[in-house]
């Protein structure tokens, strides 16, 4: 006989508002067991006791790691497999600095690449690996609509969601004869403790909620790549589009 | 960024500042005056601060901690009713107090010490607030309970959200055996048997609401409806949510239309007349299943007007009300009207207290809506009424001390680093 276990679900950078909202979908499915890994317990562990309350019979685990830390991520990923079959993993963290702190300060340009591309890479290279071993699961990554085309006003945090886009593409290839699926997310604006100094003339912020939503089904479906709210799509590609003599004549 | 309330009069400038439970010194740094703000579900001006600051809650929705032998329950500030009740009520727990809204939040329920139909059996919604956490623009945190910096807690709870920010709050919920009320609609035909209905039903009966027809040829007439929590148990479909896509330019309730909706109205709930079961988001919150149905009034917005009637007056008052009303040449198309219990609210400007509450909106259309409604106020003073803040723009400073004596105390407790549209109106001495 075959046990039923459990649905194993691990969410990197868990206190992310788009997490959030993700973990409280996932939690309250049936047999549902959640591992949050965030940079600093106490503040994970509070996103866990709001889970506990939604669905008191879900399990839910706390890990702390150092996200910088290419051994530690390493060795998180290896505890968590080590103790049962992966089914989803969500990688989430990112800053958003203003570009102009980018540009005047080195560190502040050397955080966003590290946290925004480095470390989620590091985060799916390290599960990846794990999901192949065992021929299952999604993996899905948080890139950004403003991967998509640079500009002067965020190309840091842009480029670097760009990166992530390679090589999410790149995992992709890897397991395509397999059945561990890759997923890459691209948010538009959404309203979340990261855009709260952001105010765009003429553009409606998603709803962390929503975006959570079309997350949660695209890792169902195990899509390449998903827009969302799926409107993104249509408006990224006009922007692709767009020669470079005029893009950069534009104010964006 | 340009906000409103539900009642859409204006659309000002306010700087919003999303509030995050990392950053809720936030509300220290600020040069101007803030305001907490939740879901912008009240009428008026109360969660407005034009040229200032506010403080959207939203993001402060965690649960923290649930005793599922007590049904207490604690969680931040900014959850939504509707999340507490979708979540608890599958578990046997439900809100003893709710309004007609399940979109509002937890701070902005104990701001206001909001009622529903059950005020009767429950009183409002301060009765069942355990403790809460109040953090002034000074930096301190006041944890405040009855037993506790009592007087922080009754200034806080119907506050108005002038006392400080309420972080979190521990609530008592109420144990039932599922989602479903059965529910009994009677249509009566006098403002008298109005009252008698209201006298027979609060013994047996923990709801108690009614629909009542403004309009001339058939005022004082009205659906009575009355309800209890049952162990009624079968699957429930919900109709699909219906969505108002846009403001019209005009009123779609208006002189011509009213009559119609009126009688329409009637008719189908006098049609559902008798006994039913239905499921608790119908029958507490009817209006949710139109998203955003504020923008039927136009581009100019409505006025919500809500008063409550000592007992010994309110025959009279409210005939004389509705004798106004239909006088004129607004209409009111949502007029409810129910009977509150014999108790007074905890908060020291609480509106509950002991008597009738009339609820009437009005389609904005200038001066002569506000004449009806100055009209109204002098009724309302005379009768020793008050008017409920959560629905107000206008009322007289008069009007309001007359209605509220204890503003005096509730002062002290007012927190300097915060203002609103309506503290700005009613409460500054020029
Ligand atoms: C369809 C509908 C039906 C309604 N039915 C009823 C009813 O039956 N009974 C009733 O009593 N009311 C009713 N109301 C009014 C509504 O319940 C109240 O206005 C409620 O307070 C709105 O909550 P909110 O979260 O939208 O707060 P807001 O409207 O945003 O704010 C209301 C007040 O609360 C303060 N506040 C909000 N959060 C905090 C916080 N964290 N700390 C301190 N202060 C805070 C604000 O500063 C403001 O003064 C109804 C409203 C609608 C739209
Ligand atoms: N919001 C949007 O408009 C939007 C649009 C497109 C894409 N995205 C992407 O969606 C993802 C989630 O964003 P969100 O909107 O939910 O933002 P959020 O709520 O601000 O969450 C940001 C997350 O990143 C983590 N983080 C920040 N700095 C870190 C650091 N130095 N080291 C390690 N972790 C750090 C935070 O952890 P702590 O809690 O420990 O600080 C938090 O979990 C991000 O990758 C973001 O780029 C967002």
């Amino acid at each position: 006989m075959k046990m039923q276990s459990k649905t194993r679900t691990v969410i990197v950078s868990a206190t992310s508002c788009i997490a959030q909202e993700c973990a409280r979908l996932w939690v309250i499915e049936k047999d549902a067991e959640l591992i949050l890994v965030g940079r600093d317990r106490s503040r994970t562990e509070s996103v866990a006791q709001d889970l506990r309350v939604r669905a008191p019979q879900a399990s839910i685990e706390v890990m702390e790691t150092n996200f910088e830390d290419p051994q530690a991520i390493q060795t998180l990923a290896d505890t968590i497999a080590s103790t049962g079959k992966i089914d989803r993993v969500l990688i989430a963290q990112g800053i958003l600095p203003q570009q102009a702190d980018c540009q005047q300060d080195l560190n502040i340009s050397y955080n966003t690449l590290m946290i925004d591309a480095v470390s989620p890479a590091l985060f799916a290279e390290a599960f990846v690996g794990h999901l192949q071993k065992n021929n299952h699961g999604t993996l899905a990554l948080l890139g950004s609509v403003a991967g998509d085309r640079a500009r002067k006003s965020m190309y840091t945090y842009g480029s670097a969601k760009a990166l992530l886009e390679h090589f999410a593409r790149g995992l992709q290839h890897r397991c395509a004869h397999s059945k561990v699926k890759v997923v890459l997310i691209k948010p538009g604006p959404t309203n979340t403790p990261m855009t709260t100094h952001l105010e765009i003339k003429g553009i409606k912020f998603a709803s962390a909620n929503r975006v959570a939503k079309d997350i949660v089904s695209a890792m169902n479906r195990g899509k390449l790549v998903v827009y969302t709210p799926k409107i993104w799509f249509a408006i990224m590609t006009i922007i692709r589009i767009i020669p470079s003599f005029i893009f950069n004549k534009m104010n964006l | 960024m340009k906000m409103s309330s539900w009642g859409r009069l204006s659309a000002e400038e306010h700087r919003v500042l999303t509030l995050s439970r990392d950053r809720l010194n936030a509300i220290s740094s600020s040069q101007k005056p803030g305001l907490a703000y939740g879901m912008g579900r009240s009428y008026g001006d109360v969660c407005l601060n034009p040229g200032n600051t506010l403080w959207d809650t939203h993001q402060l929705d965690h649960f923290i901690e649930f005793d599922a032998k007590t049904g207490m329950l604690s969680c931040e500030a900014g959850v939504l009713l509707g999340e507490i009740q979708k979540i608890m009520i599958p578990r046997g727990w439900m809100l003893p107090v709710s309004p007609g809204t399940q979109f509002v939040t937890l701070g902005g329920a104990i701001a206001n010490d909001i009622h529903g139909k059950n005020h009767h059996r429950f009183g409002s919604f301060g009765d069942h607030v355990f403790s809460l956490s109040l953090l002034r623009t000074d930096g301190q945190i006041i944890e405040c309970s009855l037993d506790k910096n009592s007087n922080w807690f009754s200034a806080t709870i119907g506050g108005v959200g002038l006392t400080g920010l309420i972080t979190q709050a521990c609530i008592q919920l109420r144990p039932v055996s599922g989602p479903w009320f059965q529910s009994e609609s009677i249509a009566y035909s006098s403002l008298k048997d109005f009252f008698q209905l209201a006298d027979d039903s609060e013994r047996d009966w923990e709801y108690t609401v009614s629909w009542v027809d403004c309009y001339s040829k058939h005022k004082g007439r009205g659906i009575f409806v009355r309800g209890n929590q049952s162990d009624h148990d079968s699957p429930y479909v919900f109709p699909k949510k219906l969505h108002v896509p846009f403001t019209p330019p005009i009123s779609l309730i208006n002189r011509f239309s009213l009559p119609l909706f009126n009688a329409l109205y009637y008719h189908r709930l006098a049609k559902k007349r008798g006994l039913e079961f239905i499921d608790y988001e119908p029958f507490l919150y009817p209006l949710d299943n139109i998203l955003e149905w504020n923008r039927i009034y136009g581009t100019h917005g409505f006025f919500q007007y809500q008063c409550v009637i000592p007992r010994a007056q309110g025959l009279e008052s409210i005939t004389e009300m509705l004798n106004q009303i239909s006088a004129s040449t607004e209409g009111s198309f949502l007029s409810v009207l129910k009977t509150f219990g014999q108790r007074d609210a905890l908060g020291m400007i609480s509106f509950p207290k002991p008597g009738v509450t009339l609820a009437l909106d009005f389609p904005n259309k200038g001066s002569s809506t506000l004449k009806l409604l100055t009209r109204l106020d002098s009724i309302v003073q005379a009768a020793q009424g008050r008017i409920y803040l959560a629905k107000d723009t206008r009322m007289s400073k008069a009007l309001f001390m007359q209605g509220y004596p204890r503003l005096g105390e509730f002062l002290k407790y007012k927190d300097p680093g915060i203002s609103s549209a309506l503290s700005r109106r009613l409460m500054e001495t020029e």
